[in-house]
């Protein structure tokens, strides 16, 4: 029983002498490291849990405001394009992004209309936006934007919200339900999607957060 | 990276932040004294552990199996092609699915709407039960399930934004058109709240030994 505790023991001593500022710890799992400077092109993984701490890249930052821009040109060009087209016994109909949303509505789903709206198009968009407008200064070696550090907690936050992905793999599920009912093809909007979850998938990968907060500590003049 | 404190073979006897008077940021990963409110890196609220978590994990929870309930025993869809009106629920929908030949699609809708939930229901309640549990040998794997549990959830939209496709898309006057039905409402808030329990989830429990974990030393 006396040894369920954590670190009981001898390396309790070993921090007595280190300040806090020469530490971190694992987000997920609490375990403590001596901190580390962000060095570019490494990994740091939590060794408890196997986290991945830190990915910081060289040159990221530039990539990453690239991908923004390209993010929120697509997003609001296939707004309002349609994505998908029907047609039965000449009987024609096609669907843009904002015609989805507003699917719901009708019939009393409102609150499914705006969750449908924010999740697929305000919050996608609302991020870029943050990771513009924190990334844009320290990029271009100019002091950090106010607020900066609310803005990228905000883009931290929302990122599971953000399901443009997720609504791109729904549109074909949704062509093969109907291919037989009637003739279905992709609109422009579709192509324009895809490219943006290639785009989003890649952003995420070269994003560190870790080295956004290192930067954004850095006093800069 | 360099482990502070030594790693006892074999058990989680890893030195922590809280184990050692300090509170963690979890979005900077900055350590400070127990005491500190603030992150004076990035401005984050810190809290060593959320001692809510678990109340939360379990009241969204069961806000997620609840509205699970009726959005499979109502229509996800109400199709109506000229005479003839059909209600389809989701394992319905997959079911004519693959009598209509598309057997993959049918196992698409099967694992985003059904098997996932479930197994997230499962999972959820697994790992809130077990925490402060001394099961150290596991809670790797209990972690892993976690992060997957946490990873996997948002696919579960994909059925609703398949029906609001559907019904912006199939609408020929007479010949065809597809409402929503009620069900899609109720399947969005069993997603939406499983992801929220999801997320209360504070995963540094999973490897804290006691519960409530041990006290920080002045």
């Amino acid at each position: 029983m006396g040894d369920g505790l954590l670190m009981d023991g001898p390396s309790e001593k070993v921090l007595v002498d280190v300040a806090p500022e020469n530490l971190m710890a694992c987000s997920e799992c609490d375990a403590l490291y001596q901190a580390v400077a962000p060095e570019p092109e490494t990994l740091i993984v939590c060794e408890r849990c196997h986290h991945v701490i830190a990915r910081p890249r060289r040159k990221a930052g530039m990539t990453v405001i690239s991908l923004a821009f390209a993010t929120l040109v697509l997003v609001v060009a296939a707004t309002f394009l349609p994505f998908l087209s029907i047609s039965v016994a000449g009987v024609e109909n096609s669907a843009s992004l904002i015609d989805t949303a507003l699917a719901f509505s009708e019939g009393g789903l409102a609150f499914l209309a705006l969750a449908t709206v924010a999740l697929i198009i305000l919050i996608p968009t609302l991020r870029m936006l943050l990771i513009l407008y924190v990334l844009v200064p320290i990029v271009f070696d100019r002091p950090p934007a106010r607020r900066a550090k609310s803005a990228f907690r905000m883009s931290i936050a929302l990122k599971p919200w953000s399901m443009a992905e997720i609504f791109v793999i729904g549109c074909a599920v949704a062509l093969v339900k109907i291919v037989d009912l009637a003739d279905v093809a992709f609109g422009p909007a579709f192509w324009m999607f895809s490219a943006l979850v290639i785009i989003v998938t890649l952003q995420e990968r070269l994003l560190c957060s870790w080295s956004v907060w290192n930067a954004l500590e850095q006093p800069q003049s | 990276m360099q482990l502070v404190g030594m790693e006892r073979a074999g058990t989680a006897s890893v030195l922590t932040a809280r184990g050692s008077g300090l509170v963690t940021c979890r979005q900077c990963t900055r350590v400070w004294p127990m005491a500190t409110e603030i992150c004076g890196r990035c401005g984050t609220k810190l809290r060593s552990r959320d001692d809510l978590s678990m109340q939360k994990v379990w009241a969204w929870w069961l806000t997620g199996v609840i509205a699970y309930v009726p959005a499979n025993l109502y229509p996800m869809l109400e199709t109506r092609a000229l005479f003839d009106t059909q209600d389809s629920t989701i394992v319905g929908g997959a079911v004519d699915l693959l009598l209509h030949g598309a057997p993959v699609v049918a196992l698409v809708i099967l694992i985003a709407s059904v098997l996932i939930p479930v197994g997230k229901f499962l999972a959820i309640a697994y790992l809130a039960v077990t925490v402060g549990r001394r099961a150290q040998t596991r809670n790797a794997d209990r972690h892993k399930l976690f992060e997957f549990v946490e990873f996997i959830g948002r696919w579960s939209m994909i059925d609703v934004f398949v029906v609001a496709i559907l019904s912006s898309l199939v609408q020929l006057s007479s010949l065809a058109t597809i409402k929503p039905g009620p069900a899609s409402l109720a399947f969005a808030i069993s997603v939406i709240a499983t992801m929220i329990s999801a997320q209360s989830f504070d995963s540094r429990m999973i490897w804290d030994t006691g519960f409530p974990p041990k006290a920080p030393q002045a």
